[in-house]
Parts: structure tokens; sequence; C-alpha cells
């Protein structure tokens, strides 16, 4: 093959990808290249922190590349070049020992600032308490005794499921959805305590700057001041098993007012619910329940159809313990076992029985009966 | 000189058929089983990255359920960490250590033996869990609890898969270590030794000193799990994140184990095609070795998000940012090598030189993560996967390469195919850069690691991504291509291969008898490194 054969192939090349780009929308990978600048004052700290810093080794790299590319095109034998037998130079190791020290301490020294800045956790007007469970977020309010679980939105999750059918792209923030978002007022200094129930996770809203692990039986604190009332996304940043990708974080930033409305909503909604627990319901409303809490929280391993996935996840289709007494079925759901999480704080006693009533009735199940919420919260 | 190795040719009668590889005391013949292991277990560790891209390659799951694809995040980890790097390290190691020294074998040839054909067992354990209940391990190589303890049945197999592996490693260390202090040729002072040899002692350190604390934190785990034990369980009064601390202490000085051979490697491919000695080689021995003191006390940069004092975070972020200083000096050392010397650019020196601008830019982006408010950003998103797949890759996976073409036609005696060498180091170069490069981009856009589904603006980065991985994978084929055609036959090679190679190595036929230096060498500043 003849050089300019070569030639020509390499400019096809590089112009069809060109193009390939191009006609997908240059604008869409021009959008996620960088980090966020975010809405706090630590999100804008670290940003400028991470440009400074991103400046400061890409000079680095232009001066390093460009030396080794010199020598490269100049001191190589085609080009006649002798070897020098120099193997040793005291100054020009010194020098290229101190340099870097002195830039190092350039970017130590805003770091350090930056550091001691997020660590400021005093002084919080509210205090908002996370706790990781696989594969969702409990918030609790700590000042205002709500609380709420948050799970990914129901038509992520359908589109998420394997040979779904559904395109992604037709799913408005797909993956990055939920169905009761954490409301947060703006301008106000928050605390926010992140643990968790199961397994670590990662609570990471990146607008708010930081991220910080969620672990089982330590409270870590941090803290966020929103000046921009927004929607902000994130993710679960900690591998916590099978479904980590699907639990995503959306903070709705409010102004002060709306904020107080929104508190108010979410009290009178929680004494509605807390109400149900002690009440009969009949079967067909805890089938209808079930069905709805099923699909949210037990399908994702278990199947729709209730045939787990062999070697995995067992099957509640036939299962002994689905078909044995409720008793032994209801303490496996409220307390976990090996990859099975406890819901015993994620759900309340009307999910947990309507849940259970659900798998007794369907499929090949045979027992048929009826798990009151009463029996549930018994035997709590 | 010559006339021992005549003398050794007299007595070069080899065993034969399968003992000759079972019951092998040979560090050649170890060394190449060694080295052939580490090249399946690459291509094992290859196909699981594969998986990866092609669930990645759209969004949506298209593939493989989320367990199964934590499950090849984690074992293609383990498989290519323990499997592949590793053993292709200590393979260079017994086929060239013995030989820059002048020694006549390993100082330890039994435990030699049984530290390889340990690694086939440990891998069989591993990877049958991909059969039992419950799946192989999915919580990542790191095997954080409480989540790696939801593991089923294949947990144990996990355990006792990392206990072989360390024990093996560390049988290894003992044998170099051994073998360089006790078995030099005479007049082979330390500061006369080759810098692989000096690279490999200091890495041999680091094994001793780092797997046993793995060893210890993964009995943690398994005394835990079975015998009610709560050294990771706050319930019974212990704390996860002590295993994080334990596992990076390891972890970390880890990172310099699997990279501090292939530092070597190039410290000696450089030289020989610049056609230069080595610049600073005191500074290189002194650099090496302060990187390797100062990686016991970085590792907790690895976790800064798990909410550490003040104090602390400012301790791990001063001490990682100090040891970009040594990394430099190595880096500049190399660059004063090729600077006035009379360069060419045979596949070897090409991936030397790859291995320079490449890992440098996993460098940088290590030193921004060093930063520990920005890595608050970054950690755990697709900026650390870009960041420690740019040092391994074409860091530690490059250097390894280069070794290969370096010493394959001393090996064989047969140089290997020129021109498809550079082809597999082009193919290899762009593609890892599509493969690796964008991974930055979406990492700082916001795309977490470690998930099988993402958001769809990550889509179009992805698709390139995987496009790029899949060339790499498939790149791979042309080294084993080389490596079958070379040791088939090929052009002779001379003893010395390269017009400016220097060392001991370079004194002995091409291919080596099988015993060599029965009779010591006399080495003196004229005939030592390069």
């Amino acid at each position: 093959m003849s050089v300019d054969k070569l030639k020509q192939i390499a400019l096809g090349t590089i112009a069809a990808s060109l193009f390939f780009i191009s006609g997908t929308a240059l604008a869409d990978y021009m959008n996620v290249l960088n980090l966020t600048e975010g809405v706090t004052p630590t999100s804008k700290m670290v940003y400028d922190l991470h440009m400074k810093i991103l400046y400061i080794v890409t000079a680095i790299g232009v001066v390093v590349f460009s030396v080794m590319c010199w020598s490269i095109f100049h001191h190589r034998k085609s080009k006649g070049a002798v070897a020098a037998q120099f193997h040793h130079s005291t100054i020009a190791e010194i020098t290229w020992t101190v340099i870097p020290v002195i830039i190092l301490v350039i970017m130590a020294i805003p770091a350090t600032k930056a550091l001691i800045f997020m660590e400021q956790t005093g002084d919080a007007e509210m205090t908002l308490k996370v706790t990781g469970h696989q594969w969702k977020w409990k918030y609790d309010y700590l000042d205002e005794d709500i609380s709420f679980v948050s799970s990914l939105s129901q038509d992520s999750n359908d589109a998420r499921q394997m040979g779904s059918g559904i395109d992604p792209n037709t799913v408005e923030n797909y993956l990055l959805d939920v169905d009761n978002p954490v409301v947060l007022p703006i301008k106000t200094k928050i605390r926010i305590l992140t643990t968790a129930a199961d397994v670590i996770h990662g609570w990471w809203v990146p607008a708010l700057g930081w991220k910080r692990d969620a672990i089982p039986g330590f409270i870590n604190d941090n803290w966020t001041y929103i000046e921009e009332p927004g929607v902000y996304r994130g993710n679960c940043a900690e591998l916590c098993g099978r479904d980590h990708g699907f639990m995503p974080i959306v903070v709705n930033a409010v102004p002060k007012a709306e904020y107080a409305v929104w508190v108010e909503e979410q009290k009178a909604m929680q004494l509605a619910a807390a109400a149900g627990a002690d009440k009969e319901w009949t079967k067909e409303e805890l089938l209808e329940k079930g069905a709805a809490v099923y699909a949210a929280n037990c399908a994702a391993c278990h199947m729709a159809e209730g045939q787990g996935i062999e070697g995995l996840f067992p099957a509640l289709n036939g299962s002994a313990i689905v078909n044995g007494p409720a008793t032994e079925m209801a303490m496996l759901i409220l307390n976990g076992k090996n990859m099975m999480p406890a819901f015993k704080d994620i759900l309340n006693d009307v999910d947990i029985a309507a849940a259970m009533t659900h798998e007794r009735n369907s499929w090949g199940n045979t027992v048929k009966d009826v798990v009151q919420p009463s029996d549930v919260k018994a035997m709590r | 000189m010559s006339e021992a190795v005549l003398h050794d040719d007299h007595h070069d009668h080899k065993p034969y058929g399968i003992g000759r590889w079972l019951f092998s005391t040979n560090h050649k013949d170890i060394g190449t089983m060694y080295l052939v292991f580490a090249l399946i277990m690459f291509f094992v560790g290859g196909a699981m990255s594969m998986v990866i891209r092609a669930e990645l390659f759209q969004p949506g799951i298209q593939y493989v359920d989320p367990q199964f694809y934590n499950s090849m995040v984690t074992v293609h980890a383990l498989v290519m960490i323990f499997g592949a790097l590793m053993p292709a390290g200590v393979g260079l190691a017994n086929w060239m250590i013995p030989m820059m020294i002048g020694a006549p074998d390993m100082a330890l040839p039994r435990m030699n033996n049984m530290s390889f054909w340990i690694l086939p067992f440990a891998f069989t354990l591993l990877l049958s869990t991909f059969f039992m209940q419950g799946g192989a391990p999915a919580g990542g190589w790191t095997m954080y609890p409480p989540l790696v303890l939801q593991l089923g049945d294949g947990f144990p197999y996990l355990v006792f898969a990392v206990h072989f592996l360390g024990i093996s490693s560390i049988m290894g260390a003992i044998n170099i270590i051994a073998t360089v202090f006790n078995m030099r040729a005479p007049g082979m002072s330390f500061m006369r030794l080759p810098l692989f040899v000096w690279a490999w002692i200091i890495t041999a350190f680091l094994l001793i000193a780092a797997m046993p604390v793995l060893a210890g934190g993964v009995t943690m785990l398994l005394t835990d799990k079975f015998f009610g034990t709560a050294f990771f369980d706050a319930a019974g009064g212990g704390d996860p994140v002590m295993f994080q601390h334990i596992f990076w202490f390891f972890g970390h000085p880890e990172v310099y184990i699997l990279v501090l051979p292939s530092f070597g490697v190039v410290s000696q491919i450089i030289p020989t095609f610049s056609r230069k000695p080595l610049f600073g080689y005191t500074s290189m021995v002194y650099a090496t070795a302060s990187i390797a003191f100062l990686s016991f006390f970085v590792w907790a940069h690895h976790m800064f998000t798990v909410g550490m004092p003040l104090t602390g975070e400012l301790f791990f972020m001063y001490a990682t940012m100090s040891i970009a200083v040594p990394t430099g000096v190595k880096i500049f050392n190399w660059m004063a090598t090729m600077w006035k010397g009379s360069m060419t650019f045979e596949t070897p020196m090409l991936f030397a030189i790859g291995l320079l601008f490449m890992f440098s830019i996993g460098g940088f982006s290590g030193l921004m993560m060093g930063i520990t408010p920005v890595d608050f950003q970054y950690h755990d998103t697709y900026f650390i996967v870009a960041h420690f797949h740019y040092v391994i890759v074409p860091g530690i996976i490059f250097g390894i390469i280069g070794g290969i073409y370096f010493w394959l036609p001393k090996w064989t005696g047969n140089m290997y195919d020129e021109k498809l060498g550079k082809l597999h180091f082009w193919l290899s170069t762009v593609s890892v850069n599509v493969l690796f490069f964008p991974m930055h981009f979406i990492g700082l856009a916001g795309m977490p690691r470690r998930i099988p589904d993402y958001n769809v603006q990550f889509a179009d980065w992805n698709i390139i991504i995987s496009l790029g991985g899949f060339v790499f994978g498939l790149s791979q084929l042309i080294l084993v291509w080389v490596v079958i055609k070379c040791v088939r036959g090929g052009e002779k090679a001379t003893d010395q291969v390269w017009e400016g190679a220097h060392g001991l190595e370079w004194t002995l036929p091409s291919p080596p008898p099988f015993h060599t230096f029965t009779t010591p060498p006399e080495v003196t500043d004229a005939t030592a490194h390069s």
C-alpha cells in the first residue's frame, strides 16, 4: 500500500467520523464534557478549583509533551543523531524536583481553604436525614416530623426492565426521576445527615457540589445552601447491589414560602396514612394496593410473574415461604435476608400487608388468605 | 564468558512431556507458564469487559441482568489484577532476573513451582462461583462489607481464592528477594543492578508488606459471615469503614505493585533504543523507593467520601500530592534519557513512549483527584474509571507488552514480525484513547461508575467508548498472533538482539540454553547496567 493511499484512508476516516459526530448533533457531545458549576457556594468553589487545577495540569502536559515530541522528532537515528553519553545532571534533577513542589504548594493553598469551608457544618437552620436503602432513599425532616421514601419513577422503572420494548429516549429524565422528590427551601443553611439501613450507599447531587457515603450504623454530617430554585438530579454513587443504578435523587429547591405550604400538606398526608394501619381492609382493597406495591418494590428481583431469576433470586410462585405461615413471611420481609433488603423502614404496615396478600393470592400460590395491616403492625 | 556458555550447552537436556511443566523448577519454564497464564486471563478478563461495553453501548438493559452486570464489573477487576497483571509481572521477573544478575536460577526453585501452580487452582475457585447459588461476586473487587456479605454460596470461594492468590504472590516475592540478595554474580553490586531488577526488589517488599493485610481483611469478612464476629457490623460494635481502611492499606501499595515492574521494563527499553545510558540511575532508584514508601501513607484518598475528620482529609491530600514529585522525577529521567539520544522506534520503544505519554495523562487526573474538595465530585464517577484505566492499560499493560516485544527475540531466538508489532501498537494506542478519554467527560458530567444503564444524555459518548473498547479488545489478538509466529520461526536473532542493548542477559545466546550462568560471570562497570 502506498503512502498516498494510506493518507487517503486516514483522511477519509477522519472525515467520516466528523460527519458521524456532527450527524448526531455535536451539541450533544459538547454538553456532556465538564463538571457542573452548581447552585451552592460550595459547588462554585469546587468548580473554580477544578478549573484551576485542570488548567495547571494541562499547561504542564503541553510543556512536557512538547519537549518529548521535540526530542522524538529531532533525536532520531534516521536523522543522523549521534547519541550523547551524559547520564547525570545535578542541576537538572534539583530543578525538576523543586518546580513540582512549588506547583503543588500553589495548588494546596486554595484546596485547603475549600476543604475547611466545606466542613463548617454548624449553624444549620434545618436538618434533613437521608437514609439509603436497597434501592431507594428515605428522607426524614427532623424538625417537621415528615418522612417519606423516594424511589425510581414508574415510567423509568418500566422502561429499564430487560426487553421492555420502551425506548429510554421517550422517557422524560430517564433514570433520574423519582416518585417523591426531596423538597428543600432555598437560601437556607441545611444540615444533611447521611446514613444507611443495609449496605453503604452514596448520596450525590452534582449541583450541590459534593457526595457523601451513607454508612449503616454511622451518621455523616454535611451541609448545603441552595441559591437558586430549581430541580436538581443525582444518583447513588456507591455500589449497593443489583439496583444500584436505579435509585436516583431529585431535589426540588423552592422559595421559603412555597416550602412552608409543602410542609403543611405533607403533615396532613402522613396523618391520613397512619390511620390506615388500624382499619380493617377488604381483600379487594388489599389486592389492588398489593399489586402496585409489588410492582414497585418486589418485581425488580422476584420478577413480574413471581418467577424470580434462577440461581440469583428465588421464585415466589410456589415458594414454601409464601405458601407458609404469614408470620414467617412477614418477618422475612421486615428484616431481610442475604440480598433481600429489610423493608421495615421502607414500607408501612398497609403496604406490607397488601403485598403479602397479593403474593399469597397470585400465580400458582394456594394459601389465598388475607393479611391485615394490623397483623403486620403486631409483628414489628 | 563464552566458554561458560558452551559448557552450559553441553548439559542442556530438558525434561520432556507434561512433567517438564508440572514439576518444573526452571525459572525460564516457570516464567513462560506465568506469561501464558497471564495472557489467558487477560482475554478472560477482557471478554468480561466486552460484556460490560456491550451492555453500555445503548441506554436500557439489553443483554444481562444488573446483578450479572455487577458480577462482570467485579470479576473483570479481580481477574485482570490478580490473574493478568500480577502474574505477567512475575513471569517477566522469573525469566529475566536470574539472567540479568548472572544467577543460574531462582534461589528457591521448588517454591517457584508452587507459587505458579497455586494460580490455576485459585482462579478455578473464583470462576466456579458463576455456577453457584447467588452467582459470582458482585459487590465490586474492593469487597466492601456489608454488601459483599450478601453474596450467596460463592462468598467463601471468593475469600479462599484471595487467600491463595496472596500466598502465591508472597512466595513469589520471597523468591525474588532471596534471589537478588544472595545470587548476584561477582561484581554485580546493588547499584549496578539493572533498573528492572531494582523495580522488582521494591515491588517484592511491597507485596510482603501489603498482601497479609488483605488476607487479614478478608478473613475478618469470613468470620463476620460465618462465625458471628462483628468486625464490620456497627450493630455489634464494629465499623464497615474499618474494612475500607484495611483494604486500601493493601490496595494503594497494590497499585505500585502493579506499576513498578512496568516502570522497570521501560527503564530497560528507553536507554536501549536511545542508545544512551539511563539518565539519573541513582535518583531513579531512590524515586522508586520513595514512591513505594509513600504508598503506605495515602490509602485514604480512595475513600475521601466516607466522612473523615478534616485533619485526616488534609493529611491524606498532602501525602497524595507529594507522590507526584518522585513520579515526576521518573518521567523527567526517562525524557532526559531520550534527549540527545539516537532513537529508533521498534515496537518495544513505541510501547514505552506510549506509556510515557498516557501514563502521564493518568498521573494528571490522579493529581486532580488527590485534591480532596474536588474529589468529592469526581469520586465514584467515570472520571475515576478513566483515571485508573489510563494508569493500568496504556500504563502498566503497555509496559508489559513492551517488555514482551523487547525480550521475545531473546526468549525464542527469532525476531518477531515488526510490521505486525507496529500495527498492534498503533491500533491499541488509537483505540485505547477512544475507549478511555471520553470517560473523563461523562464522569465530570455526572455519570456514576458501576451502573448497567444510564440517562440518555450519556448515550452518544458511550457508543464511542464501546466502539473503542471493541477495537482495543480485538487488537490484542494481534499480540497472540505475533507471539505464536515468533515461537514458530522467523529471522534469527543475534545474542545482543538490539543494537543498543547492554547487560548480562544480552551476552547469552538467543534463545538462552535451558540452564544459564552455572558458572557466574564477572561483572565490571563496563558490562553492568545499560
